[in-house]
């Protein structure tokens, strides 16, 4: 416990590179602006939870890294995030790259309606994998990493429908990994599954975090408290107005000493 | 009023007009079997009207049916499907693709006749396609074009969103999207459509009346001409000669037409269960 001690600056963290910076961004739907000036730096390799009050704009924040609001009409991005010091609003960057470098878990669990193989295989096949050989040795990989192998190694021909929710949501894990993603962004991903599941989700979090940098969206503050290095807590603190970032330190330090009132009243359950 | 009395008669017109809806039904379908069932025998299914067409069986009037069928629905899956595609996911939702859902509509709902008066104008004399095959599926064609587009549309549409970003969030194109992860959640939706639509075909009489011709002939290109069930069936019973034949062809119609519409539902529900 003595990492409660170390009094870091997520700015100046000694280890783990800043994978995403993001400075000074403004989000946008139509009118409604949704997040005002946000500065952060996520750090390679750890895994950094952002928990708030439902309708704070954590997953709104979440969908710029990878640009998926780019999706959603009438929606704007200003200010600056950049990936391994790249802008990835800058002209030229086509956002199905992108999409390819940051993969995304959503909070339902989204299998095609196809083969638990099909499903696995169907972003390397995108991106013009052809070989049985490889495909396979990429299927299962991928479901090994997501701790789903050992319980579908024999029906990878059924639908992955047919799996229990925890299971969908392993293999959609599986799914992103299969196109090797650096960053791999999780949408509030055990809200809607069985504990035994959300079990093997956090522990494969722990055991890729050193090749897929993650970040996770969760308004479960135990499990933040679980899983991250870093914590980022958001605030809506007027209806109608902008949410902000109210405070962002190592996990250990936001839990135990927060140096906002805000995140404070947050975290002993004051509101929220 | 009392209340319960009220209850009683409210019960009483729901039954009663459950009760019509069901009696109509099977009205008509017995009488269709009663009348037809004695004449249908294999003979009569695979063998060649005789005498003045009133004797003998129907079997190339089947295989017109069939052949006008099946070619109309070669035509029509890919431009329906495609059309479908462009007006979910790529055109410009507001006055416009209203506009042409409306004309789709509005399509769907023009009497069959004039679309075959329209067909035997344009295909069998314009074109000099002359009465055949091809052109009856392409009058057929319009009439299932609006039927099959919307249902696909429909099916598109009903794809839940979170499969698209499925597909997104692993960097794919939006044709690799539509192409891969949404169409073939949509496949069992739209194959319904087609069918339904083809069962549709199968019992249009106006609109082959007019541009297949009547000849009793076993059509091999598309360029010949036929006589498709329902006209024979229309035939026999306006010139009254061979009535039980009339009600064996309307028995095998019908048939037909549920054996498309329970085809449907099976490969419906066969996809819905995983």
């Amino acid at each position: 416990m003595a990492e409660h001690d170390i009094q870091t600056s997520p700015f100046s963290s000694p280890e783990g590179a800043d994978k995403i910076l993001v400075k000074d961004l403004d989000f946008y739907y139509g009118d409604f602006q949704a997040l005002t000036d946000i500065n952060v730096s996520i750090k390679q390799g750890a895994v950094t939870a952002f928990i708030g009050p439902s309708g704070c704009g954590k997953s709104t924040f979440l969908r710029c890294f990878n640009r998926m609001n780019d999706l959603i009409l009438g929606t704007k991005a200003d200010g600056l995030v950049t990936l391994d010091g790249q802008d990835i609003y800058a002209p030229g960057v086509d956002p199905v790259d992108l999409r390819r470098r940051i993969g995304m878990i959503f909070q339902q669990p989204n299998p095609f309606p196809m083969s638990i193989y099909d499903n696995v295989a169907f972003g390397p096949r995108l991106h013009g994998v052809k070989s049985k050989a490889k495909l396979d040795e990429i299927v299962e990989s991928s479901l090994e990493k997501a701790n789903l192998w050992k319980e579908v190694k024999d029906i990878l021909d059924r639908n992955g429908l047919a799996l229990s929710g925890g299971q969908q949501q392993r293999l959609c894990i599986a799914r992103v990994l299969a196109v090797r993603p650096e960053v791999l962004l999780m949408d509030e991903p055990c809200s809607a599954i069985d504990p035994t599941s959300v079990q093997k989700i956090e522990d494969l979090m722990a055991e890729i975090k050193d090749e897929v940098t993650i970040i996770i969206v969760t308004h479960n503050m135990q499990q933040a408290a679980r899983v991250s290095d870093y914590t980022a807590f958001f605030l809506q603190e007027v209806a109608g107005e902008p949410a902000e970032l109210v405070e962002y330190d190592r996990t250990a330090n936001l839990f135990t000493s927060p140096s906002d009132k805000r995140t404070e009243d947050y975290i002993t359950g004051r509101f929220g | 009023m009392n209340k319960n009395l009220t209850n009683s008669l409210a019960m009483a017109f729901l039954w009663i007009a459950a009760g019509t809806t069901v009696a109509v039904l099977f009205a008509v379908i017995a009488y269709v079997v009663v009348n037809g069932i004695m004449v249908i025998t294999p003979e009569f299914i695979f063998t060649w009207p005789e005498g003045v067409n009133a004797e003998g069986g129907v079997w190339p009037t089947i295989v017109s049916t069939l052949y006008v069928t099946g070619l109309a629905m070669l035509i029509v899956t890919p431009i329906a499907i495609l059309a479908a595609v462009y007006l979910a996911e790529y055109a410009v939702q507001g006055r416009l693709v209203n506009i042409i859902r409306f004309a789709a509509d509005s399509l769907a709902s023009v009497p069959s006749i004039v679309m075959g008066l329209f067909g035997l104008a344009l295909f069998v004399e314009t074109m000099g396609i002359g009465f055949s095959m091809l052109s009856a599926a392409l009058a057929l064609s319009f009439l299932m074009l609006p039927i099959v587009m919307r249902t696909t549309e429909e099916a598109i549409r009903s794809v839940p969103k979170y499969i698209r970003w499925g597909a997104y969030g692993l960097g794919a194109s939006k044709w690799q999207t539509v192409s891969r992860s949404v169409l073939p959640a949509a496949t069992p939706r739209i194959v319904t459509g087609i069918i339904l639509a083809t069962g549709r075909a199968v019992g249009e009489t106006a609109v082959v009346i007019y541009t297949m011709g009547q000849a009793i002939n076993l059509p091999l290109t598309p360029f010949d001409s036929g006589r498709p069930m329902t006209v024979h069936l229309y035939l026999l019973a306006m010139d009254g000669i061979n009535l039980p034949a009339a009600y064996g062809t309307a028995l095998l119609l019908m048939i037909m037409i549920l054996a498309f519409n329970l085809g449907a539902r099976y490969f419906l529900r066969r996809n819905r269960k995983v």
